[in-house]
């Protein structure tokens, strides 16, 4: 017998999203992802914009208060809304 | 101690949300020779309960509106007269310092026409709330001093363990890099836990894990790191329970809608408590009507002017919690129509809200040497955020003193090699559980098996659900580094659990209303029970409880007023009875 230990991944839709007309990460921005307390946020290397990488959001806006362009938009997380 | 990056300072405070500024500006302003770290798990500019401002202080205690003795008592009663009354008092005699003190760094604080403090009443006695419509500037006013006084900030650092010399005195401290997973050694005279509440403790109702009241950051690192020290916690079985806005989960805010004329409603929209001031016995009836047929509880408005709606909306929907007007949006709710439907909170241990934390003095020391901690994490009954700074400030202060003289202890390989094997382990694995998977049957049992009405063989069972949870962690498989975070969360959680469960099971009354409600125990027993309840690590490294007898009162409390909190349902809004 083999049997082999899989992962699966569970889909989620991420309740921050970006404009990518407004972010100015590929200026060198990074200010939504240095605030989030949970660590949620990246730069993505393929598109030079911010994005949210893990779904844990706690929905409490600074990634959204603190950027300077306006850029982000923060959702109520689906579960809860 | 391979790959280990060693650094060295005199003073390290680990948590930089509310308490750990202060105490990290007043160890530099006591000694500005002092080389003092702030570590923070998140960001300090945005980190912890007040990332986002607050709505109000709790629990001023302001000349001309209460005094330090009032305070004390009206604390001593709402919770259930287990106290260390010095430890209250030490906060209510600073309280107007500490105020006056953030008032000068900048935090706007609501004043009357007259100039003076526009203080509120809300508890059930006394006067002690107020508002800061303003208040979203604290993080940033903080940060500001925290530049000025050089104190040097560390973001992104899970700390995991303390380090402790031969003595037992604490030496530094470790943890890892949550981007990076480089693991540090960080060693000091003095160590400062300020990591805020237990806040994952519980499962929300919701079932989202991070859908928490806490800050989620603040998953109990502080009482774990605490307790494998070999430090004291006291009355941990006083769990925070809160009355939430349902699903959203944040506050619904009765003490700034309060003195706006907007209350707490059972399903009819009449009031049911005559104070809504958070204490066990008024979640006690809360947790009543929600049971019985006069549920829901709503938070009413909708009998309110125009204005004062557009007032009530401005504060909360910009502060402390500013998604909120987005979920009632959400929902279609409007405050001038519709009343908020409310539900109540997962458990976690917290003193900011309730009593359960870790033991300090008045000097905010902890029963191990060196180590100091303030703010919710530490046990002084209903401290809140103005007594987060303040004891933040005693903790920065008193450890300055401590460390004058002391040089750095030599560091122990072998516990570094330890605890670096411990928590790399879930990054080693090829493959196993998902550290999220493990968190919520972790926190479902915890909901299962210990949120109140508490019953002794629950409780049991629950332990038996949390011993298996240690072997789970044994398979956690962490892909990233920030997964290593999570990973590091659950067995912080899990001890939580375990020791939530002890101490709930060692007290075998009930007390302080909702949140030690032992159904096998109903009743409070002053004979037996008057007294502390502690819990700590003993030297065969086994959790073990007992008890320590209430520190004599510094304010009388005469036998009237002892039962004050006792009397909270309004006259006339009794529960249904069965026939
Ligand atoms: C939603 C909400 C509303 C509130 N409203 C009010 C109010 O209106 N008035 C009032 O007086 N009080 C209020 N409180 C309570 C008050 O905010 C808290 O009592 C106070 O802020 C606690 O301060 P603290 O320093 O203990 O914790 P926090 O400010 O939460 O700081 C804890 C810090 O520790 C860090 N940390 C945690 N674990 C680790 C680790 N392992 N390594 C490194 N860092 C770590 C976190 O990132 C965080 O920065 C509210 C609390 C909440 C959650
Ligand atoms: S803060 Fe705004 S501009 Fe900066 S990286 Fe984030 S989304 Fe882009
Ligand atoms: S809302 Fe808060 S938790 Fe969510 S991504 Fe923004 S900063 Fe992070």
């Amino acid at each position: 017998m083999t049997f082999t230990f899989r992962e699966t991944t569970q889909r989620s839709a991420a309740p921050v999203t970006v404009d990518h007309d407004k972010c100015i990460a590929d200026k060198g921005c990074t200010v939504c992802v240095d605030v989030c307390p949970l660590d949620l946020l990246a730069i993505d290397p393929d598109t030079g914009k911010a994005y949210m990488k893990f779904d844990e959001c706690w929905y409490c806006m600074p990634c959204a208060k603190d950027c300077p362009t306006g850029a982000v938009r923060v959702e109520i997380p689906y579960l809860l809304r | 101690m391979n790959d280990a990056l060693v650094s060295e300072y005199d003073l390290v405070v680990v948590g930089g949300g509310t308490a750990g500024p202060m105490a990290a500006i007043k160890a530099k302003e006591r000694n500005p020779a002092l080389r003092v770290l702030l570590l923070d798990k998140a960001h300090v500019k945005r980190s912890g309960a007040i990332s986002m401002g607050m709505d109000g202080l709790n629990n001023a205690v302001i000349p001309g509106h209460a005094t330090p003795e009032q305070y004390t008592k009206e604390i001593t009663i709402a919770n259930d007269g287990i106290v260390n009354q010095a430890a209250v008092y030490a906060y209510a005699r600073n309280s107007f310092a500490t105020i006056e003190q953030l008032d000068r760094w900048g935090v706007r604080f609501e004043r009357d026409e007259t100039g003076d403090y526009a203080v509120k009443k809300v508890h059930h006695m006394g006067a002690y709330v107020l508002p800061m419509p303003e208040g979203h500037d604290v993080k940033k006013v903080l940060y500001r001093q925290l530049k000025r006084a050089r104190v040097a900030i560390t973001n992104r650092i899970v700390a995991t363990r303390l380090l402790q010399g031969d003595d037992g005195a604490i030496s530094g401290v470790m943890g890892f890099d949550c981007r990076t997973a480089a693991f540090h050694v960080i060693r000091a005279k003095a160590v400062v836990l300020a990591c805020g509440a237990a806040g994952r403790l519980g499962l929300p109702a919701s079932g989202y894990l991070m859908g928490t009241y806490e800050n989620p950051t603040n998953a109990g690192d502080g009482y774990a790191m605490a307790y494998h020290a070999g430090a004291e916690l006291a009355n941990l079985e006083c769990f925070q329970i809160n009355p939430l806005i349902k699903d959203y989960n944040g506050p619904a805010c009765a003490y700034v809608t309060g003195p706006l004329g907007g209350f707490t409603a059972n399903s009819r929209g009449q009031r049911f408590i005559e104070c809504d001031y958070w204490s066990g016995q008024m979640m006690w009836e809360f947790w009543q009507e929600l049971q019985g047929g006069n549920g829901p509880v709503f938070l009413k408005l909708d009998h309110l002017a125009e204005e004062t709606i557009q007032t009530i909306e401005t504060i909360l929907h910009s502060n402390e919690r500013p998604s909120r007007g987005e979920f009632h949006a959400g929902r279609g709710t409007d405050y001038r129509r519709d009343m908020v439907e409310m539900h109540i909170s997962e458990i976690g241990f917290c003193s900011g809200h309730s009593a359960s934390g870790v033991w300090v003095n008045e000097r905010a020391e902890t029963s191990v040497q060196g180590l100091y901690s303030a703010g919710d994490m530490a046990a002084v009954p209903h401290n809140y955020m103005l007594g987060a700074f303040t004891y933040g400030w005693f903790a920065g202060e008193n450890a300055a003193d401590y460390i004058a003289g002391r040089s750095l202890a030599a560091i122990d390989g072998a516990q570094v090699e330890r605890e670096q094997a411990r928590v790399f382990a879930p990054l080693l694995r090829e493959n196993g559980l998902a550290p999220s998977q493990v968190e919520y049957k972790l926190r479902r049992f915890v909901n299962d098996y210990l949120q109140p009405p508490k019953v002794t063989r629950k409780m049991e069972i629950g332990l038996e659900r949390f011993d298996a949870i240690r072997d789970d962690l044994e398979q956690l498989h962490a892909t990233s580094a920030h997964e290593l975070m999570r990973a590091a969360e659950v067995s912080v959680i899990r001890d939580c659990a375990e020791m939530a469960a002890r101490a709930s099971l060692f007290r075998t009354e009930s007390r302080w209303g909702l949140y030690h409600y032992r159904v096998d125990h109903p009743q409070r027993n002053d004979a037996d029970w008057f007294c502390h309840a502690h819990l700590k690590k003993d030297d065969a490294g086994r959790m073990t409880s007992f008890k320590r007898a209430v520190e004599p009162y510094i304010v009388p409390i005469d036998s009237q007023e002892r039962s004050a909190y006792d009397r909270l349902r309004v006259a006339g809004a009794e529960q249904p009875v069965p026939a």
